[in-house]
């Protein structure tokens, strides 16, 4: 992936300080779903600018297409049919993909150095050349978004075009979206962008309309405008108030440091019982006897 | 010199060292995913993604000579009264005052709860171990387990290592061990002064 190497802000199983020269703005992707209409446009520009081309696969009876995302899909729309009011019939259509948490959860829980890392603008990228294929970032993911690739057991996810973003361009996704339903800028500007939008859904009747920024995962740097704020779950099941597992987060937090101190002592009580105690011998003449 | 008594058949050193290798190669991979700061023993296993796919593989393989080895040693573990007495004078034996402990059998009480240590252990790193075993078996599971799996795993490992860290540590401390697994025989005295009532029933003495 791209090779910002001076603005990284986190850097997987990394002990020691990562460079941190260059600071960038932080950026964001604003999905609205009120305007999201379901062409896939954004699916087909992230095939074309990341080179992927997944499986032909066959229908499901629904228009997920493909059924989910893969190594080779790194962003697909997922579409729910829900009556809020009965009677009333309404289709959200929700793009899927990788939501560049400000604390990610696949980050913290991988053990090969530097195989996911964290731009000072937010994005977080795997460096696949430095994935060994465990699969522990599925585990560390409130959102289920890293695929293993059968081909070669790396896993992959939706870069936020960080190759594209770093020369200042917007991901691929967002140009091509047809009706402004995706946006791209500073995280700020998308924030005060969602703030217009909802205020006119509210005017429209959505009462509930919100920003879906989840503080459980330290907000994110791709955010939905959601009609129905209230129940994210509604939305192919968005889940409600997503954070790192505890776990996840116990295990590789306080856990690990504390259980690897614990083998380092009990090493060194060996050592010092040794050198102490010393050793359990027979008296020579016990030897002598028997 | 003292006579020597046998102690292991070749049969049963082959098994315990074959136990004994691939339990170094599996924790010196597993450690290497467990904190950053063994990352570098992935190395020695030839890099990160090589680690991560002989680890499983080699675990398996201790799994099976470990439970061939369990049911060749099993019914010299069974715990029996003398061992809790044995046990409650642990600080004696590490201050090598044996003076007076109960007689130990082929094994002394530590040795014993040891011995159930890993029969508990061994079969948790198993199976927490396929739960998380890309590509083969992770996919067939959920997320919610593998998460648990981890852990259930990285604890278990680390009582097993810990277990390992002090049976290794009780060979090199008590003189005259190490041959029983290397040559396959100890002293006499050994026997006598370390596990008596197994000396008795060896030498009829
Ligand atoms: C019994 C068979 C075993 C199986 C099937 C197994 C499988 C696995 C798998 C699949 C992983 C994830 C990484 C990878 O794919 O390499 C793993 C991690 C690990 N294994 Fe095993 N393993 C076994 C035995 C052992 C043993 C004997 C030890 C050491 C005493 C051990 C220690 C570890 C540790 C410390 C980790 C890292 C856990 C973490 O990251 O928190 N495993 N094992
Ligand atoms: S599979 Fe995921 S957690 Fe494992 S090394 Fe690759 S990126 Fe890191």
């Amino acid at each position: 992936m791209a090779l910002q190497s001076l603005d990284i802000t986190a850097r997987s199983a990394t002990t020691t300080p990562v460079p941190t020269a260059r600071q960038t703005t932080k950026v964001a992707k604003l999905i609205d779903i009120s305007k999201c209409i379901g062409c896939k446009a954004c699916q087909v520009a992230c095939m074309e600018w990341n080179d992927l081309r997944d499986e032909i696969g066959t229908t499901t009876g629904i228009y997920d297409n493909p059924r989910d995302l893969s190594d080779q899909s790194w962003t697909l729309m997922r579409f729910s049919e829900v009556e809020v009011q009965p009677g009333r019939l309404e289709w959200l259509i929700r793009k899927d993909g990788c939501m560049h948490c400000a604390d990610p959860g696949c980050l913290k829980a991988c053990p090969a150095p530097g195989a996911i890392v964290q731009y000072s603008n937010g994005i977080v990228d795997f460096h696949e050349e430095n994935c060994i294929g465990c699969g522990y970032c599925l585990t560390g993911c409130p959102f289920n978004i890293p695929r293993f690739s059968k081909k070669d057991s790396k896993a992959y996810k939706c870069t936020l075009c960080s190759d594209r973003v770093a020369v200042g361009l917007e991901p691929a996704c967002i140009k091509t979206c047809p009706t402004g339903a995706l946006v791209f800028g500073s995280k700020e500007d998308m924030i005060l962008h969602a703030e217009g939008r909802i205020a006119d859904l509210k005017e429209r009747g959505f009462s509930n309309a919100a920003l879906y920024d989840p503080p459980g995962v330290g907000g994110t740097h791709v955010m939905y405008v959601l009609q129905h704020g209230d129940q994210p779950e509604l939305y192919a099941g968005l889940p409600k108030d997503p954070g790192i597992s505890p776990l996840v987060s116990v295990w590789k937090g306080i856990a690990k440091p504390l259980m690897s101190l614990g083998i380092g002592l009990a090493v060194f009580a060996g050592f010092f019982h040794f050198v102490t105690a010393g050793p359990k011998e027979i008296e020579e003449e016990e030897e002598n006897r028997s | 010199m003292s006579k020597l008594i046998q102690r292991y058949t070749a049969g049963e050193r082959t098994n315990h060292w074959v136990v004994a290798i691939a339990f170094v190669l599996a924790a010196l991979s597993g450690l290497a995913l467990f904190h950053p700061a063994f990352f570098f023993f992935s190395h020695l296993l030839g890099g990160g993604t090589w680690a991560r796919i002989l680890h499983p593989f080699i675990g398996a393989v201790m799994f099976l000579f470990f439970i061939a080895m369990a049911s060749r040693f099993w019914r010299f573990n069974r715990i029996v009264p003398a061992d809790r007495q044995w046990m409650k004078r642990i600080g004696d034996v590490l201050r090598n005052r044996d003076e007076g402990l109960p007689e130990p059998g082929k094994y002394n009480a530590g040795q014993k709860y040891l011995f159930w240590v890993m029969v508990i252990s061994i079969p948790v790193l198993l199976v927490s171990g396929i739960v998380i075993w890309q590509p083969w078996f992770a996919p067939y599971f959920p997320i919610w387990l593998m998460r648990l799996a981890v852990v259930v795993h990285a604890l278990a490992a680390w009582v097993v290592i810990l277990g390992i860290v002090v049976h290794v540590y009780a060979a090199i401390w008590v003189k005259g061990t190490i041959q029983a697994m290397t040559r396959g025989t100890v002293s006499e005295a050994w026997a006598k002064y370390h596990h008596r009532a197994w000396y008795r029933e060896m030498t009829g003495k």
